[in-house]
């Protein structure tokens, strides 16, 4: 019983970040050697999962439900959609070339160090207690539309101006395939017809 | 003594279930215990819980179904059939769990577990009680909700992709891009009531409801009411219940994304389908149809009083009122969800089923368009009308009309209106249902008479 009772908080917090560090570290590790696409999209959302996991173990749980959200009810999908409309067949897999692998290694192998060395020069600040406040998600919100408010609508008018672009090209390929109709043989003959 | 006291407006001494069973056993709050408890609460009572609302509803819609084409549905094993579901479960169990040999094996058998494991965890931030609810202090509990529904998506989709048969293909698709655009609609029809509460913590919400029918959310402000409505449509097609059922749209795509599965692993896609549905059904009670509280705000107003008296004497003979509070209060929440999925299963059996682009078209160019514009006049209504914000019977009296009529007269008539709109609807739907079973009682007795199915042949034949 002393035994249990020795455990404390931390200890627990240890456990689960280790859990949920490792479950990122491993399905983002499998994501890069996995050749399949659909495979890797599938580490992919345990990675995230894992991210979401430390986020709540920091106590910033609108952070983890948002990276819930937008990245693996969002993108994630959005990203086997595309695999799906595209890919010929349901295997489709990457062969990089060796090449290709060394130029990612190195890239990889660059940025590593350079974080690495960035986490260990850089000073980071113990936890400041107003950080677990009883409701972080007000100031949340009051940062967002107060403070931060020429950031945040600068962003939000940047993703209106991709979301228009995106319609404006699609668009402009239907009208492209509709013309393409028009001089099929078969309009032709219509038209000759009528 | 460590109260939850999480609460905006005032600071109300509500105890976890957890809270008053470790005191009244005389148990340490370590982490361990907590753990072990969390564990224990996980596996004896909410997955047995998940299990027994998806092995009802089943049996549920198929009697559903059969009453609506005069049926009788599931009928013999057990009382009235409901047995039925154990019965198919144990079918289910011993079937041989085939795999595809060309399917994608890894992500064949995972895919049924994404899509049950997410509808499980959602369970953990419904809140059945003022003390039933496994995490009070989950902040984002809606937000938890809406993306735990939204990963749920991933096991479906995997499942039509790992199968590598076009219908499966087709079915994902389908739910992807379904259930991609509805969470817009869903989403922001949500916002709509939590900008008029104030919070996304899902007891505190049950919390603010707890002054009678008035104090619901629905009945907050006309936009909250009308964004009831919408997300009611976009949860059928997040959930792809019928009429948005087009990934698994029988007539087209054999069975849509589980067409592969058998066994224990189709039985995984029915049982989280059934269990979302659920979800989708307590998040509506609770978010908007005033959560675990009666009409007339008699648990809202003991729960104060109960717990107070518990913080004051913390004893068996003061925890087992609030116990038996919070029996009632789930009761009351569950039957309130179960309704819901009622007319989840009445629309399925009685609206055709539409083509894809035409579901599209209902998400982006009516719901979405319709639920911004209430997004923009919720908030519009939260700065021009005075209300009292709080909670009821903590921070003002929700019967005493008068003293409210003094801060906000306009949210007061609003809201009484809006009551009597919804009771007069509500009272109606149940009245034509009443009125339709007990008309379609003779019809129902032709059925189960043979003898007069005789003597319509007979007639038959001698005509």
């Amino acid at each position: 019983m002393d035994a249990i009772n020795s455990i404390t908080n931390a200890h627990a917090e240890a456990v689960l970040f280790y859990l949920f560090g490792g479950m990122a570290a491993l399905s983002a590790l499998l994501l890069v050697l996995s050749r399949n696409i659909v495979r890797t999209a599938v580490c992919l959302l345990f990675t995230l999962m894992g991210v979401a996991g430390l986020y709540f173990l920091l106590h910033a749980e609108f952070l983890a439900a948002v990276q819930l959200v937008v990245y693996a009810g969002g993108t994630l999908i959005l990203i086997i959609f595309g695999v799906m409309l595209t890919s010929k067949s349901p295997f489709s897999k990457f062969e990089p070339k060796p090449g290709e692998v060394a130029v990612a290694l190195t890239v990889g192998m660059v940025l590593f160090g350079a974080l690495v060395l960035a986490l260990h020069s850089f000073p980071f600040p113990a936890a400041s207690p107003d950080v677990q406040g009883k409701y972080p998600l007000v100031g949340l919100g009051q940062a967002l539309l107060g403070d931060y408010l020429i950031p945040f609508e600068i962003a939000s008018v940047l993703l209106l101006v991709v979301m228009i672009g995106a319609a404006y090209l699609a668009k402009g390929r239907r009208h492209e395939a509709e013309d393409m109709k028009h001089t099929t043989p078969a309009s032709k003959t219509m038209r000759q017809w009528s | 003594m460590n109260l939850i006291s999480n609460f905006l407006a005032a600071d109300v001494p509500t105890f976890s279930l957890q809270q008053l069973i470790q005191d009244q056993l005389g148990l340490s709050r370590g982490p361990v215990l907590t753990m072990v408890y969390g564990v224990f609460l996980c596996a004896a009572v909410f997955l047995p819980a998940v299990s027994l609302v998806a092995m009802f509803s089943i049996w549920w819609e198929r009697k559903v179904a059969g009453h609506m084409q005069s049926r009788l549905g599931p009928n013999r094993v057990g009382p009235i059939g409901l047995l039925q579901s154990l019965a198919d479960g144990a079918k289910l169990i011993l079937k041989e769990d085939l795999i595809p040999t060309s399917a994608d094996h890894f992500l064949y058998r995972l895919a049924p577990y994404l899509a049950f494991a997410p509808a499980f965890a959602v369970f953990l931030a419904l809140p059945f009680g003022p003390s039933f609810c496994f995490e009070p202090m989950l902040n984002v509990g809606v937000f938890w909700i809406l993306a735990m529904l939204s990963v749920e998506v991933m096991g479906v989709i995997l499942a039509g992709w790992a199968s590598n048969n076009k219908w499966s293909i087709y079915g994902a698709m389908r739910e992807a891009c379904q259930m991609v655009s509805y969470e817009i609609p869903l989403g922001i029809s949500i916002l709509v009531a939590v900008m008029a509460a104030g919070t996304l913590n899902m007891v505190e919400l049950g919390h603010m409801q707890g002054g009678g029918i008035h104090t619901w959310l629905i009945y907050k402000n006309p936009f909250v009411f009308a964004a009831f409505f919408v997300f009611f449509v976009a949860s059928l097609a997040s959930n792809k219940r019928a009429p948005f059922d087009l990934p698994e749209s029988e007539s087209e795509l054999v069975a849509g994304f589980h067409t592969e599965y058998s066994g224990l692993r189709f039985s995984f896609f029915f049982f989280a389908e059934y269990a979302a549905m659920f979800v989708v059904g307590g998040i509506q009670a609770a978010l908007f149809l005033g959560g675990w509280n009666d009409p007339f705000g008699i648990i809202g107003y003991f729960n104060h009083h109960l717990n107070a008296s518990y913080a004051a004497d913390p004893g068996l003979n003061t925890a087992i009122p609030v116990l038996i509070l919070n029996c009632v209060a789930a009761g009351i929440f569950v039957s309130k969800a179960m309704g819901i999925v009622f007319v989840q299963m009445w629309i399925r059996w009685t609206v055709p089923r539409p083509r894809i682009d035409q579901v599209l078209y209902a998400c982006v160019k009516v719901l979405l368009p319709m639920s911004m514009i209430l997004l923009l006049c919720g908030a519009i209504w939260q700065l021009v009308v005075p209300d009292h914000g709080g909670i009821p019977w903590v921070d003002y009296q929700p019967w005493d009309f008068v003293a409210w009529a003094n801060v906000g007269l306009a949210s007061l008539i609003t809201q009484v209106v809006l009551a009597l709109v919804g009771i007069t609807a509500f009272s109606a739907v149940v009245g034509w249902v009443l009125y339709s079973a007990a008309t379609g009682r003779g019809h129902k007795m032709r059925l189960t008479d043979p003898t007069d199915i005789n003597e319509g042949t007979e007639n038959l034949v001698k005509a």
